[in-house]
Formats: structure tokens, C-alpha cells, sequence
């Protein structure tokens, strides 16, 4: 159990997030729209409703809900992607997401180039990157072709290398969004270590998976969250019940 | 568990805009690296591309206005003229072509990480200017064959034309690019912009051909447009000094629109920053 204190990291107060279903990306089309009084609304979507909840620091939560109930639009957030349309959203201390990781890789860039673009796009400055460069190369086991292109490695060269850059940021809240489907089975298990680690630090963490056993590992706390609404929010068997009924 | 210290907080996704670029320069220099590394990647001649294809450009223009249509008889040194207002309008359209498709271009890390966004506008203007370099440093060289010398007045013009050029790229860069997110049509309608800048500056033509068909205010204004103003003060910078007793001699309204220029494109910076945040809220959704 790592040391928790009574100090939230992250505050979440009456957060509505509504999505508009747009169907064009033209200024004619919505011009056409307009003159015709046709739909100029587009159909709304409420991906998140009244929620509210505290996450305190050092303490590891999982956000569960069924696909599409607004757990990854609620991640999204918090990082700062996205902006609620009501309520509002407050974090402390430095947070990165390991939210689709790999996004700001370049294919024509070599492993190493890729390493200090993507640390960098994660906010860490050109020291504390050579400080961990190592760190993160051997964690990927990508070895010698770190001087090669991106575009030539295997799909799972790349997760690994990916996961292994946003693992090493320096932070002090991070947001894991299902990155556990990353590589084989004991790079898998060797993620999971490297998390839980990361958790006895007293990082404070927020995880969306479906992975039962690894959400029971990691999380003391369970907030589930069905259609846009926060349904419930205590221990995580309880939560883990309440989810499937 | 009400009353909580607030101010240690902060609110996710909101920075400081423009000035956030300069605490998140490491990244900036390495988005500009990545844009400049990977422009000539699997290319043979590389980087030779950057001083090739300005130099085609120069040649056509100078083969037509100048021999074919004579329009640089007056004008001595017609090539050198030509070709500091060419590098100048190339600058322009790069940089805010490139800015204004920035945003859309960066859709993967917009949508997934949040960092300042300016950075990708502003990193795409300087990408731009890495390639106007060396255009500069072909036209320094032609200017100094023809009997260039150095004055302090020419390289202040030289170098207040590049900050109109590069301040108006990143000011609309920004509006336009903030739009395109929602209206791909903004990028088709930069792309018109840009076709009509090379005529709406001195480039391709002397200033004193539209002083003469003008009304006075018109004129003033044609030439307060921050391109026409670059364009005059590169003129002042590259092209004058190689010349003596020129009939055409830089328009002497100059001096007094260039303080409206140089507030306009400040104003374009201020404008562009204020549409863009207005936007950056909706960006990762509406992309």
C-alpha cells in the first residue's frame, strides 16, 4: 500500500461534456445547411454528465464503464485534450498520459529521434531525456536498431519502444488508457511491474482497462461510470460487482 | 473536503498561448528539426532542391518580364530586383500555407496529447524560414557580385522585411489554420490568397506603374500591405545599393505607411492569438 495522503491531485466538479455530431467539414455544405433551415443543430451527444469525483494523491483509480460511457472523454480531460463544457477540472503536480501511445512518432525519424521528440511532446526538457535515455531503450529491448528508421520496425517494436518513452516521463500523476494490450505476453508483465512500481512510488494514477486481474492489482479505488454518469465510486470489488452486475 | 487550497491547481489544456512557446522551446526546436529533417528525406539531391527550385522560379520570371516583355529595361539591375521581392513572397506562401495546414497535419497529437498548439503554426513558420535562408543567401551573393555594400540602413530594411513577412505568417497562419480545423476550406482559400500575393506586392513590377493609375489613398494603402512594404524595404536592402543614379528609386510614401505596416502585423499577432484560443478549446473534438 503506498502512502496516501488526504491532499487530492486531481478534482472533478460537475463535468458535462456534449458532443456535437457534425456531418460536415465543408462552409458550403453548412452554408446550404443554413439557407435550407435544414439541421443547422447537429445531433448532440451527452458523453458526460454531471460528473464529479476526487482522486487523491498517490492514489491509484480505475475508471470503468462499458465502451462508449465516457471513461476515455473523462481521461481526456483530465490530460487537458479536451475542455468540459460545464463544471471544471483541476489537476496538481506534472501528469502524463500513456493515451495512445506513439502518436507523435514520425516513421522517418530514427528510434532515437523519436525518443527525444516524443519525450519532449510530454513536456520533459533535453537533460532529464539524456538522463533516462538509456533507461528507456533497455526497457523497449529495441538495442541496436535504435539508430534505425521507425518506419522499419515491427508493430511491436514500436508499441514497446512508444510505451517504454511515456512510462520514463517525469510525473507525478499519470493517466494509463488500456496501453496494456501493448506487445507480448512478457513485455506485458514486464508493463504491469513497471506500473506497480511507479504506484509504490506514490505516483498518483488514473487507469482505464478492461483487464479485471490488472485494474484488482493496481487500484484500491473503483469509480464506474455508465452512459455519461458516475454510478458508483468506492472499493474496487465493489466497483468491479457493480460494473457487471 | 470543501474548503481545499486551490492554488497549487491548475486547469488542464489552458496555457499562456504565444508565450508558452518559449517554455516549451526544446520541443519547438525539435518539431522544427523533424519538419526540416524530414522534407528531402529519400531524396538524392536534398537540400541542392531548397536552392534549385527558387532558382528555376527566377530564371522564368526573368526570361519573361524581363527579356520577353522588357519590363526591367528601366529598372538597371532587373534581376536582383526581381528576386528580392521572389524570395520574400516565397517565404510568405510557405510559412502561411504551412501554418494555416499545421493544426489539420498535427491532427494524430492534437487529438491525443495536450500541448501548447501555437507551437505547431509557429514551428511551421520557422521551418519555412530554414528555407528562405538560403534563397537569402543566393540573392546576398548575386547583390555582391553586382557591387553590394553593406549600410546600416539596408541591412534594419532587410531585416524589418523579414519580421513584417514572418509576423503576417504566423499572425494569419494562425487564424487561417485555427479555421481550417472546422472548414477545410480555409486551406483553398489561403491557397487563392497566396496566388494573388506575387501581384499584390512590387514584385514582378515597379511600384511607380500603380502610383500612376491609383488614386493617392489607394496607393498608400497598396502599399502599407505588409507584402508591398517587405518587398520595398528588400528592395531598399539587396537592390538599391548595387545600383547608381536609378531612374526608380523606392516610393518616397514608404516611410510614411511603414509604421501602419509594422502595427498591422503586430495587430495580425495579437488577432491571430486571440481567434486561435477561441478555437484551440473545440480542436481536439471537431478534428
Amino acid at each position: 500500500m503506498s502512502a496516501v495522503t488526504t491532499r487530492p491531485s486531481i478534482l472533478v466538479q460537475n463535468v458535462r461534456k456534449t458532443f456535437l455530431l457534425r456531418r460536415t467539414h465543408s462552409m458550403k455544405e453548412a452554408f446550404v445547411g443554413w439557407i435550407r433551415r435544414k439541421d443547422i443543430k447537429a445531433r448532440e451527444f451527452q458523453a458526460l454528465d454531471d460528473v464529479s469525483f476526487e482522486i487523491l494523491e498517490g492514489e491509484s483509480v480505475a475508471l470503468m464503464g462499458l465502451n462508449g460511457s465516457g471513461k476515455s472523454t473523462m481521461l481526456k480531460l483530465i490530460s487537458g485534450v479536451l475542455e468540459p463544457d460545464a463544471g471544471r477540472v483541476l489537476v496538481r503536480g506534472r501528469l502524463a498520459g500513456l493515451i495512445e501511445v506513439g502518436a507523435g512518432f514520425h516513421p522517418d525519424l530514427s528510434g532515437r529521434e523519436n525518443v527525444y521528440l516524443n519525450a519532449a511532446i510530454l513536456g520533459m526538457k533535453a537533460p532529464e531525456i539524456d538522463a533516462r535515455f538509456d533507461d528507456i531503450v533497455a526497457f523497449s529491448e529495441i538495442g541496436e536498431f535504435i539508430d534505425t528508421e521507425v518506419k522499419h520496425y515491427s508493430s511491436g517494436m514500436f508499441m514497446r519502444l512508444a510505451f517504454s518513452v511515456a512510462i520514463h516521463t517525469e510525473l507525478d500523476v499519470l493517466l494509463v488508457d488500456e496501453v496494456l494490450a501493448v506487445g507480448d505476453a512478457p513485455f506485458r508483465e514486464k508493463c504491469r511491474i513497471k506500473i506497480k512500481e511507479l504506484a509504490a512510488q506514490g505516483k498518483t494514477m488514473v487507469i482505464v482497462s478492461h483487464d479485471q486481474e490488472m485494474v484488482r492489482e493496481l487500484c484500491e479505488r473503483g469509480i464506474v461510470i455508465r452512459h455519461g454518469k458516475k454510478v458508483f465510486e468506492g472499493g474496487i470489488e465493489d466497483a468491479l460487482v457493480e460494473l457487471h452486475g | 473536503m470543501t474548503d481545499i487550497d486551490l492554488s497549487e491547481f491548475r486547469t488542464p489544456g489552458r496555457g499562456k498561448g504565444l508565450l508558452d512557446v518559449f517554455r516549451w522551446r526544446y520541443l519547438l526546436r525539435l518539431l522544427v528539426r523533424k519538419g526540416t529533417q524530414t522534407r528531402y528525406r529519400g531524396s538524392v539531391l536534398g537540400w541542392v532542391w531548397s536552392y534549385v527550385k527558387p532558382a528555376a522560379q527566377f530564371v522564368m520570371f526573368y526570361i519573361v518580364m524581363g527579356v520577353f516583355l522588357r519590363f526591367g529595361a528601366e529598372i538597371p539591375n532587373f534581376a536582383v530586383y526581381l528576386f528580392s521581392g521572389i524570395v520574400l513572397v516565397n517565404f510568405f506562401s510557405e510559412g502561411f500555407g504551412n501554418a494555416t495546414r499545421s493544426i489539420v497535419d498535427n491532427e494524430a497529437l492534437v487529438k491525443k496529447i495536450y500541448l501548447p498548439r501555437e507551437l505547431f503554426p509557429i514551428a511551421a513558420v520557422i521551418v519555412s524560414f530554414t528555407h528562405f535562408l538560403p534563397q537569402l543567401a543566393i540573392l546576398l551573393l548575386a547583390s555582391i557580385v553586382l557591387g553590394w555594400t553593406p549600410s546600416l540602413v539596408g541591412i534594419a530594411a532587410i531585416l524589418l522585411g523579414t519580421f513584417l513577412i514572418a509576423a503576417v505568417s504566423i499572425g494569419f497562419g494562425m487564424i487561417f489554420g485555427a479555421l481550417n480545423v472546422a472548414f477545410r476550406d480555409a486551406q483553398n482559400f489561403v491557397e487563392l490568397v497566396l496566388m494573388f500575393a506575387t501581384w499584390a506586392a512590387p514584385v514582378l513590377y515597379s511600384w511607380d506603374l500603380v502610383a500612376r493609375v491609383l488614386p493617392s489613398w489607394l496607393f498608400h494603402l497598396y502599399l502599407a500591405n505588409p507584402l508591398s512594404a517587405a518587398v520595398e524595404l528588400f528592395h531598399i536592402g539587396f537592390w538599391l545599393p548595387t545600383t547608381t543614379d536609378s531612374p526608380l528609386q523606392p516610393p518616397a510614401e514608404l516611410w510614411t505607411v511603414l509604421p501602419y505596416s509594422v502595427a498591422f502585423a503586430v495587430l495580425s499577432l495579437v488577432l491571430g492569438q486571440l481567434v486561435f484560443r477561441h478555437f484551440e478549446r473545440r480542436f481536439a473534438q471537431e478534428l
